[in-house]
């Protein structure tokens, strides 16, 4: 399975990765995976905050919806659009075009110590 | 877990596998959305061999099987298939079920996640001079589904297909291997089903794939069996009826047959129709980018809760949220607006006539 080494992971399957003091969030390899066909994706607002283990959207697919959960809090300064057209982008590319949003973080410090290095990702989903 | 001939097959081309009524099964081979897509497009095809074969001999069968079911049996000529129910005295649905009259014996076709429960049901209300086998580990069966499933099964077989008819069957060979040529299925496009046996399974299964090539045939999995059938309105077991359902309220009046003299559960449901139903099984399409899943909340355009959702997805050819659900009656009229909360959310939503989707063919 693809865990890619140079992101961050959450037990509820999302990644992030930090760039340019922003952080890029979107779900894992595997949550694609189990969840199948993405259908929809319930895009938050800009502007909005997010709070860390917060739900700040819903994925729908064929068989099961899920929310997703910030990983860390901040602001949300970006969303990715090409998913209202094309949400299967998120099976395709997980790591890559199927980002989710773009986070501005406020406490990422601290907040980034819980979330998991890939090794212990990998672990959680064998588990 | 029990594997079917095919598991190793559905292994090697990569599907992922769940437990389905006891047995591996393939619930999608890449996805389920494009799998629904080349059935309705072109063609697929299924390993369904989980389901249940009871085979019916003896001089009193037809009389047995027409008291021990709602259909009418004794009406059944040879080579006809019969989409039927059985019902306890209570009138709950024990299983749905396919009746095929052969000459000289029956055969009943049971969902497998019922597989026990019918042969004890079915030996419990037995009667006349009649034997029950349980014949399913004996079968494989294949469910071939489009448009071009008859141009890839004539080349399989010196059975003239044009000659069989929809619910009807023959009797022949495919690729030099016994087979029940069965012009049926559960997707609502033309298609047959092959019983045939399991050292068949593996050679029938790989020809088909390599018959099927110019159509771009694909191996389907049960992910897209759900959807397909559910843009038919055809019920599942388990989801859209059960024990606690009658035939009438879920919409099987067409196979409930009250003139017959006698017949398990027949009382019960003439009550049921002579009291007037109290709920009844309706087709429901969402507005919105919220879809419906089994167990969400019905509700009236007031917010009170009328009923729930007992099968739904987004439909892949509508690309919209269906849903089947009992309401009440006075709420089950063509066009009434409603609201399903998807996730949390309550989603317009409107009762609309079945089925969702119709073959253009």
């Amino acid at each position: 399975m693809n865990v890619p080494g140079d992101l961050l992971y959450t037990k509820d399957h999302e990644w992030i990765k930090v760039e340019n003091g922003l952080a890029i969030v979107g779900i894992t390899e595997f949550a694609q995976g189990e969840l199948g066909d993405v259908v929809f994706v319930q895009l938050p607002s800009i502007g909005q905050s997010a709070k860390q283990g917060e739900a700040f959207g819903t994925i729908e697919a064929v068989k099961a919806v899920a929310d997703l959960y910030a990983p860390i809090s901040g602001e949300i300064v970006e969303v990715n659009t090409v998913l209202n057209d094309a949400p299967e982008t998120i099976n395709r590319e997980p790591y890559g075009a199927g980002w989710i949003v773009k986070i501005k973080p406020s406490n990422l410090d601290a907040e980034a110590k819980p979330l998991l290095n890939p090794a212990a990702y990998t672990d959680h989903t064998s588990a | 877990m029990k594997n079917t001939a095919l598991t190793a097959e559905h292994e090697a081309l990569g599907a992922k596998i769940v437990e389905f009524a006891g047995y591996k099964m393939p619930i999608q081979y890449h996805s389920i959305r494009a799998e629904h897509l080349r059935v309705r497009n072109t063609v697929g095809i299924f390993d369904v061999s989980h389901m249940g074969e009871f085979i019916v001999t003896g001089p009193d069968r037809e009389k047995f099987l027409h008291y021990a079911t709602v259909n009418d049996v004794i009406a059944m000529t040879p080579g006809q298939v019969q989409y039927n129910c059985m019902c306890k005295p209570d009138g709950g649905i024990v299983d749905d079920l396919l009746v095929y009259k052969f000459a000289d014996h029956m055969m009943v076709v049971v969902n497998a996640a019922n597989l026990d429960k019918d042969w004890k049901w079915l030996n419990s209300v037995v009667r006349g001079d009649v034997k029950l086998e349980n014949k399913s580990d004996d079968f494989s069966l294949l469910a071939l589904q489009g448009r071009h499933a008859a141009d890839i099964l004539k080349t399989m077989t010196r059975t003239d297909l044009t000659k069989i008819k929809y619910y009807h069957f023959e009797e022949g060979e495919v690729l030099g291997h016994k087979a029940i040529i069965s012009r049926t299925g559960y997707t609502g496009e033309d298609g047959f089903e092959l019983y045939i046996g399991n050292d068949a399974a593996v050679p029938i299964w790989r020809a088909i794939l390599e018959a099927g090539k110019p159509y771009q045939i694909e191996p389907i999995g049960l992910g897209a069996r759900d959807s397909l059938r559910l843009e038919m309105k055809m019920c599942l077991y388990g989801n859209d009826i059960d024990e606690t359902t009658n035939p009438l309220e879920a919409g099987l009046g067409w196979i409930t047959k009250l003139a017959k003299a006698d017949f398990v559960g027949k009382s019960a449901i003439e009550k049921v129709k002579n009291a007037g139903l109290t709920r009844k099984l309706v087709a429901i399409e969402v507005e919105g980018s919220a879809f419906p899943r089994q167990h969400y909340p019905i509700e009236d355009v007031n917010g009170n809760k009328i009923g729930e959702v007992t099968s739904g997805t987004v439909s892949p050819v509508l690309n919209k949220g269906i849903a089947l659900g009992y309401v009440p009656v006075a709420m089950s009229e063509i066009g009434t607006v409603l609201a399903i909360t998807c996730h949390g959310k309550p989603v317009p939503a409107k009762i609309v006539k079945p089925p969702f989707y119709q073959r253009p063919y």
